[in-house]
């Protein structure tokens, strides 16, 4: 009786374990295939003329030039926005906010809301703020801003985590040696947290680099015919461009949106591998 | 030298106040850029019209407001991929801190990762070049544009957030709780059922609901794979429209400041930054009442 309920109670463990394992081969099933279907349509599209070559009519001439600039050009200025922006108020909340002070929980919930806050209503934000407002038209720029806030929570709360792993030993030392607040940071804290902020912002910039909503709310247009040469051009960017050959009904669209999302994944892949070199590196020099 | 110092300390203090402000503008101006417009299209369409419309026209002769089939569309998205992400996201979880050794962990986790990481246009043209044609093959009825599909798609890149807050939350259950089950005899199956999820069940409930709200903002899958016709339908194979994507679609054209189609995008953006809001809010009041301390 006892040993039977044993092996029915061993029984469920084993079943409840495999119904675990077929969800996880579930997932990675779905990621392949999901890379399988993109390189099966897409990858007899690749080619240097299909890098090089501008939007087009016609499927068999069209080319990703345009938008490949342009999110080089988008990505580059998030960068210099929403990095030092982040970082800075990552070094203010660590490491000069009164943690219990009314303006610092409320600097916390508002940046924790912040990262819920649905892309495509950053969009509006951009549109009304930086496209009207500041007119600065549907540009680079207004598109470069509204990306920066958009990931700037991500940015700031992975830098939170950062600058908390520094060992308070460390700091403890250098102000002991008399040296000021901002030589701890720049000598002490910021050396010892960097590979952890760079992987943070590494990812939150490759998010950027996929988000087509939130440009669309602002006017990127769907078909760019120049390459642009200043951050108040108007642009296209990748996953838009992706975007306006998917919805288009001829299956030759279809097969060039999949060249291009190899494209935009390859570039995704290449800036994760950046970062975790980065990482190594620094780690290494660190221990 | 020391004056020098304490002057150059106090700008840099003062300027990293200023970035942090940042953020905060940053909300103050989502709410009045929102509320402008939408106080302005209230102005010209009774906001009851809007709420309880059941035609969603606003570009058509006669022009109509209803938002309800752009809600119920919504839902539906929502409804549908949480019936993928949730079980499968917390499954994961489970598997993942309860049952997976070290090594299967390191190799699982970066794969989850790249599945989180991928955008959401990719999955998009995953959802219509892959999953429709196969839903049509075993649903010959199913339209092309269908909520079944763009549901999956969400549910799946949805997946990796749930099981990554759950496990965390899980991993965070110190090892005595589990091995004080295991000397009393019970089964994976039993520690994981009877003692982690019950002690980690807030957790739970805020990644659920973080997930719903993120299918509920999720916009560039439905508006590939979901269709663009507002009709008010609880079937989850025909074409609908949600609130995204009719933001996406009015957005494709111009549409200039001041016209009653730009209002009505700020109006219906205003609608989803506050379900999405209050479910941000719900989900971290879950987590704040139900702190577990061990």
């Amino acid at each position: 009786m006892n040993k039977k309920l044993i092996r029915r109670r061993r029984l469920k463990n084993a079943l409840f374990q495999g119904v675990l394992i077929s969800i996880i081969v579930f997932s990675i099933i779905m990621l392949l295939l999901l890379l399988y279907q993109v390189f099966k349509v897409g990858f007899s599209h690749l080619s240097l003329s299909f890098i090089t070559s501008m939007p087009s009519r016609f499927a068999d001439r069209a080319g990703i030039a345009s938008a490949l600039a342009g999110s080089i050009w988008t990505i580059s200025l998030t960068i210099l926005f929403a990095i030092p922006l982040g970082v800075g108020t990552a070094l203010y909340l660590e490491e000069y906010a009164n943690k219990q002070s009314w303006w610092t929980k409320i600097l916390e919930l508002n940046i924790s809301n912040l990262a819920g806050v649905p892309a495509i209503v950053y969009g509006m934000l951009g549109l009304a703020v930086f496209v009207r407002f500041l007119n600065f038209q549907r540009s680079i720029l207004s598109g470069a801003l509204t990306l920066a806030l958009l990931i700037l929570p991500v940015i700031i709360v992975s830098s939170q985590e950062a600058l908390k792993s520094v060992p308070s030993t460390l700091k403890e030392g250098s102000y002991a040696l008399g040296v000021s607040k901002w030589q701890t940071i720049t000598g002490v804290i910021l050396p010892f947290s960097i590979p952890g902020i760079l992987t943070g912002s590494i990812l939150a910039v490759s998010r950027a680099m996929g988000e087509a909503a939130p440009l669309i709310m602002i006017g990127a247009a769907g078909y760019i015919g120049f390459m642009p040469k200043s951050p108040l051009d108007s642009f296209t960017v990748l996953p838009i461009q992706i975007f306006n050959w998917t919805s288009r009904p001829q299956a030759e669209f279809q097969d060039i949106a999949a060249a291009g999302i190899i494209v935009l994944l390859v570039l995704l892949l290449s800036m994760n591998a950046i970062a975790i070199v980065l990482r190594n590196k620094y780690q290494n020099r660190m221990d | 030298m020391k004056k020098k110092i304490k002057k150059r300390e106090f700008i840099i203090e003062k300027s990293l106040i200023l970035f942090a402000g940042i953020s905060i503008i940053t909300t103050l101006a989502i709410i009045v850029t929102l509320f402008g417009e939408t106080f302005q299209f209230f102005k010209e369409i009774p906001i009851m019209d809007f709420l309880t419309g059941k035609t969603w026209a606003p570009t058509l002769v006669p022009k109509s407001f209803g938002v309800l089939p752009l809600l119920v569309g919504t839902l539906m998205i929502a409804l549908f991929s949480s019936i993928i992400s949730l079980p499968l996201g917390l499954g994961s979880a489970i598997y993942l801190s309860e049952y997976a050794k070290k090594r299967t962990r390191k190799i699982i986790k970066p794969i989850l990762e790249l599945l989180a990481g991928i955008p959401s246009i990719v999955y998009g043209f995953f959802a219509l070049t892959f999953i429709t044609p196969l839903i049509r093959q075993i649903l010959p009825q199913t339209q092309i544009f269908n909520v079944a599909s763009a549901s999956i798609a969400v549910g799946i890149m949805t997946l990796p957030m749930v099981a990554s807050l759950i496990e965390d939350a899980m991993m965070a259950v110190p090892n005595s709780v589990r091995n004080g089950a295991y000397a009393l005899g019970s089964t994976k199956m039993e520690v994981a059922l009877k003692i982690i999820i019950p002690s980690t069940s807030s957790s739970i409930a805020s990644a659920f609901v973080l997930a719903i709200s993120r299918a509920i903002g999720e916009t560039m899958i439905v508006a590939i794979a979901a269709g663009q016709s507002p009709v008010l339908t609880f079937n989850p194979l025909e074409s609908i429209q949600t609130m995204t994507g009719f933001m996406v679609n009015m957005s494709l054209g111009e549409i200039s400041q001041g016209t009653l189609e730009y209002k009505t995008v700020f109006a219906v953006g205003t609608m989803l930054f506050f379900m999405t809001l209050i479910m941000n809010l719900v989900a971290k009041g879950i987590l704040y009442r139900n702190r577990e301390r061990y």
